[in-house]
């Protein structure tokens, strides 16, 4: 990353923009102008798009990524990252499995499967906070190592036939067409929505992101804060593995193989800054909306998966590169 | 400061050692010069791209493409041998490097130029490149049978006794062996990761430092991509599918701070032939292949808290609180 600072020349404007003008200019606004569009485009470009039942499988496009994307999305902020999250579902759901196979019931699975969720996070958030260490190596070791145990423990092999109950979370419907997956991500969007934006703890997570020594003069216990990221990121990808093992119905090691991208995408889409410091969970719900549309839009038009990842990571680089491009052409009259 | 990075090398080279007589104490065979040399074959890709990554993370970057290069420049090369079967093997080799080196601008530049993140950069081209590689192949395969025998002799043809994919990797380390640290070059991306402000000062361009860190990391790419599709046979979307990481971890294992700024030619090479060892042995000494991904794992947070044990010994605390200020 370059760290070379040029130095800013500050212009002070004669009138202060009004709240209002500041949400219309806002990235959200932004985004959400861009899901609008998306979505009249998917309903001109498929016949199949507008229906109730099809809108309703489209939204398990996102559902689980956008449950890790919200805690993602505080320790991005918090200037952190974390690249194993996949790998934790991978772990979440082989545990999940091994309880399943002992014999115990739908509690005790989902029970296992958040347990070991928090526990992957704790073991990042201690080597991360404990040693100083840079999250991003310690998070490539350990999306090895959890996926690795999985492999240990499944080889080529799989886990199937969990009971009957635990597929109410993948696969139940809360009431009509809204799927208790999505009913989960509503509520997880709420909760993140107030703990980031109307707690202390929030607060906090802004300014550990912005300056963590400045955070720690004024009596933040960073690596607390931190700690608690990394375990809330762990427990989402623990609450991620259960939907995705109950809606798929089975257990591989490679589950969920690549979504690390696809939550670190959706987070940054959302107008967090990867930098740390800045950021928004509405502006994550939104992202979480158009990406899901994205990929169900280019699915019915029989577009294949690994051609829609290019359209993923165009958007990652895209969404970064072209208001630094506009910036740097402003700059230059 | 010098004394304290040989010993961390006598250490990882003490460490290959142990776990070579260890596993010659379950397999006798495996110690052999025929079967080291295997090994060190075996390892070559893995030598030549560590020896890119190495580059990269000294800037303080970190290239997550790079297997998605290999795969992508592979394809490439196999599927021009199948369209043009006459094409000498030096051609080749040059469109392998060109390619690499054109993806690896293209992370570099935009790196340079708009300021983007390192890993946002490389995360993004790292699905975009594999994503063009099902694009142009249909998501088909590229067979043995359908490659020219001179295409895929190539790395095999023996050379004063060992194969040319094994002189290939050692060209790369004695080329970047004297680039580190005999050149400018070399320097400048030691200066600008220990302390990119100062760089700055004594005028060198940070990010023009960290572009060509790019470039010569995607080269390597581009290379090991022709000699890995001419050496297995078969070219297809998934070739080298999550080696990237192999290649951080054997950086991070051969003591290449990811803080940018510390790391030598030898220790990347140790530090993949570390993993290499390991790969080679996990068969032979009866413990099944799907240990590897866990292992290696386990070696990259281990070698990471080593890492931070001897930055703290080496007294940089002046610097570091200056570095905090920035």
């Amino acid at each position: 990353m370059t760290m070379v600072d040029h130095i800013k020349t500050r212009v002070i404007p004669d009138r202060l923009t009004t709240p209002t003008q500041r949400i219309l200019r806002s990235w959200e606004a932004l985004l959400l102008l861009v899901a609008v569009g998306i979505f009249i485009l998917n309903s001109f470009a498929s016949p199949y798009f507008l229906d109730a039942w099809n809108l309703s499988d489209a939204t398990f496009n996102f559902t689980e990524k956008a449950m890790i994307a919200f805690a993602m999305a505080l320790l991005i902020i918090a200037g952190e990252i974390d690249l194993s999250v996949a790998s934790i579902i991978a772990l979440a759901s082989t545990v999940m499995g091994m309880v399943m196979q002992a014999g115990f019931g739908t509690p005790m699975i989902v029970l296992a499967g958040l347990v070991t969720g928090l526990l992957c996070g704790v073991f990042n958030g201690v080597l991360v906070t404990r040693f100083n260490l840079p999250s991003i190596v310690v998070t490539i070791g350990t999306m090895s190592l959890f996926r690795g145990i999985s492999y240990i423990v499944l080889g080529d092999g799989a886990f199937r036939g969990y009971p009957e109950g635990f597929a109410v979370f993948g696969q139940g419907y809360a009431f009509w067409v809204i799927s208790v997956e999505l009913v989960i991500f509503a509520v997880l969007a709420v909760v993140y929505g107030v703990i980031l934006h109307k707690t202390n703890f929030g607060r906090a997570v802004y300014a550990v992101g912005n300056n963590a020594t400045a955070a720690m003069f004024s009596g933040i216990r960073v690596g607390r804060v931190k700690l608690t990221l990394f375990m809330l990121t762990g427990l989402m990808s623990g609450i991620a593995a259960v939907c995705l093992t109950s809606r798929l119905g089975s257990t591989r090691p490679s589950i969920a193989s690549g979504m690390e991208l696809e939550v670190v995408t959706m987070v940054v889409l959302g107008g967090v800054n990867i930098l740390g410091g800045s950021g928004t969970i509405p502006g994550v719900v939104i992202a979480a909306f158009v990406m899901g549309l994205v990929t169900f839009g280019l699915g019915l038009l029989n577009v294949p998966g690994i051609v829609m990842s290019i359209f993923i990571g165009a958007l990652l680089i895209g969404v970064i590169a072209l208001p630094r491009l506009f910036a740097k052409l402003k700059g230059a009259k | 400061m010098n004394a304290l990075l040989k010993s961390r090398e006598s250490i990882l080279v003490g460490a290959i050692l142990a776990l070579l007589v260890l596993i010659s104490t379950r397999f006798a065979g495996f110690v052999t010069p025929a079967n080291l040399a295997a090994v060190f074959n075996d390892t070559s890709p893995l030598i030549i791209l560590a020896l890119g990554q190495m580059v990269v993370i000294l800037t303080r970057c970190i290239d997550l493409s790079v297997a998605a290069n290999l795969a992508l420049t592979g394809m490439v090369c196999a599927m021009l041998n199948v369209a043009v079967p006459g094409l000498p093997i030096p051609v080749i080799l040059l469109i392998a490097l060109a390619m690499g080196a054109l993806m690896g601008t293209l992370n570099g530049l935009m790196v340079w130029k708009l300021d983007i993140p390192p890993i946002v950069v490389t995360l993004g081209t790292m699905t975009i490149y594999r994503g063009i590689i099902f694009l142009i192949s249909d998501g088909k395969w590229v067979n043995a049978h359908e490659m020219s025998p001179a295409f895929t002799a190539f790395p095999r043809a023996s050379l004063l006794g060992l194969p040319v994919l094994s002189w290939m990797a050692i060209i790369v380390i004695a080329v970047m062996a004297v680039v580190m640290s005999r050149t400018t070059l070399g320097r400048s991306f030691y200066a600008v990761g220990g302390n990119p402000h100062a760089a700055v000062y004594t005028g060198i361009n940070v990010g023009k430092a960290q572009f060509r860190a790019f470039v010569i990391s995607g080269t390597l790419a581009g290379l090991a991509g022709y000699l890995w599709v001419a050496r297995y046979a078969v070219a297809y979307v998934d070739i080298a599918g999550g080696f990237e990481l192999d290649v951080v971890a054997a950086c991070v294992i051969g003591g290449i701070s990811i803080a940018g700024g510390i790391g030598t030619v030898g220790g990347a090479v140790l530090g993949a032939l570390f993993l290499g060892v390991i790969k080679n042995a996990l068969p032979v000494v009866d413990i099944s292949p799907f240990w590897q991904l866990a292992i290696s794992g386990a070696a990259i947070i281990i070698a990471v808290v080593f890492n931070a044990r001897a930055d703290r010994t080496k007294g940089r605390v002046i610097l570091k609180s200056a570095e905090h200020a920035q």
